[in-house]
Parts: C-alpha cells; sequence; structure tokens
C-alpha cells in the first residue's frame, strides 16, 4: 500500500497534463519504511516522446539532494502513458532500477486520470493500492 | 579522496553506506576502485570493456559526467561524486 500526500498526487497530475502529447515524468519523495510520498519531484522526459520516457539526470540530481536535504528519500518514480492502460509495459519492467521503489502510473487516456502503483522487481509486477492522504 | 554518493539500490553492496570515500584521479578509476573494493558492485557500475553501464548516471558535483570528460574526467579532493540509476521505461 502507498500513502501520497494530496498535495504531491496534485503537482504528479498537473505535470502529466502539462507534458501531453508527451510522455511525463518525475521522481517521488518520502519515507520509504512508511511507504508514503511526501513531495512529489516533476522532471524532463529527455526522451521527448509520447511512447517512452528517460528522467532528465540532471533533474533526477537536484531531485535527490532535495529530499536529502528534507530527510527524505528517493522513493519511486511516476510517468504517464497517454493512450495506454496504467499498466507497467516491458520496457518499464525490463528497465526498473531499484525493487524497492515504486512505480507509478497514471493514464491520461479517459476524461479523468487513472493512477495505478507497482512494485516490480526480477521481471515481476505486483500492484499496490494507493490511498491520498 | 573524492566523496561517492551511492543510490539505496546499490547500498546494500557496500556494506550499507550511503557515502564513501573512494580513492582515484579520475571517475574511471573510482568507479574500479569503488568495484574492486566492494564486490558486489562489480558489474553494476561498469561494462567488461571499462565503459560506464548505460544503467546509471554518474555526476561530478552537479554535473553529468557524460559532459566532462567521461571516465577521464579528473578529480580533486574536494569533490563529490554522485551515482544515480538511469531511469526510464516506456
Amino acid at each position: 500500500m502507498l500513502t501520497m500526500a494530496r498535495d504531491a498526487y496534485l503537482v504528479l497530475v498537473g505535470h502529466c497534463y502539462d507534458g501531453l502529447p508527451l510522455e511525463a515524468c518525475g521522481l517521488l519523495a518520502g519515507d520509504p519504511d512508511a511507504a508514503r510520498v511526501d513531495v512529489c519531484y516533476p522532471t524532463g522526459n529527455e526522451a521527448a516522446s509520447a511512447r517512452v520516457y528517460t528522467v532528465s539526470p540532471r533533474d533526477h540530481l537536484r531531485a535527490d539532494r532535495d529530499a536529502e536535504d528534507r530527510g527524505l528519500s528517493i522513493i519511486g518514480v511516476f510517468h504517464s502513458h497517454t493512450h495506454t492502460d496504467p499498466y507497467p509495459s516491458p520496457t518499464d519492467i525490463a528497465q526498473a532500477p531499484d525493487p524497492t521503489w515504486h512505480y507509478v502510473i497514471v493514464s491520461l487516456r479517459e476524461g479523468a486520470p487513472t493512477m495505478r502503483s507497482y512494485r516490480i522487481s526480477e521481471g515481476r509486477v505486483e500492484e499496490e493500492g494507493v490511498v491520498l492522504a | 579522496m573524492p566523496d561517492v554518493r551511492l543510490p539505496t539500490v546499490l547500498r546494500s553492496h557496500a556494506g550499507g553506506a550511503s557515502v564513501v570515500e573512494a580513492e582515484g584521479e579520475t571517475v574511471g578509476d573510482v568507479l574500479a576502485w569503488l568495484e574492486s573494493t566492494f564486490p558486489g558492485l562489480a558489474g553494476q557500475l561498469r561494462n567488461t570493456d571499462g565503459t560506464a553501464h548505460r544503467f546509471v548516471n554518474v555526476y561530478v558535483n552537479d554535473d553529468d559526467a557524460r559532459y566532462l570528460d567521461g571516465l577521464d574526467t579528473k578529480l580533486t579532493g574536494t569533490d563529490e561524486i554522485s551515482i544515480l540509476p538511469a531511469v526510464a521505461g516506456g
């Protein structure tokens, strides 16, 4: 179960819509033990693509340092799927960098955003619930 | 002796440390030192031909090492190296 601060959720969804027609991405910071996201860091998508994303390495470094200054850790990544379901693609699964992270996907296919979160470890995908708090 | 900040995914291979005081005069030296000092990191930072793995990004202070001199980037004792996973998907 992932808990996400409402403000972080609003930043996350806003960034996904701002990125259209391309995929948007960013990093999530919080307390890894509590599985709680306190801060959302929108990042550039270096791939500049509607199908794939690459978190800007410079933005990643900036987010990592800011999170550390706040006593938080980067605990996950989010990205948008502009025209498909919010389920990890084979690329998402193959390239998941950290089995302790939470992988959040927002589908913008319908009129309202649909957000899902997953754990991905050694090619296995498990969905987890998300609670806004 | 540059400090190296490790991402969470690699810390377990370095005794749980988030920052390691490394040895080396260049970025490439430091990656080689890390791999030889912490065998669990072998293959996580460099390819078998010694080039940096494409699944990690290496920074010297605020700069991506690829935009400096890559693995040949020279270091001073006050430089801080950060290693972060490359984050990408589809």
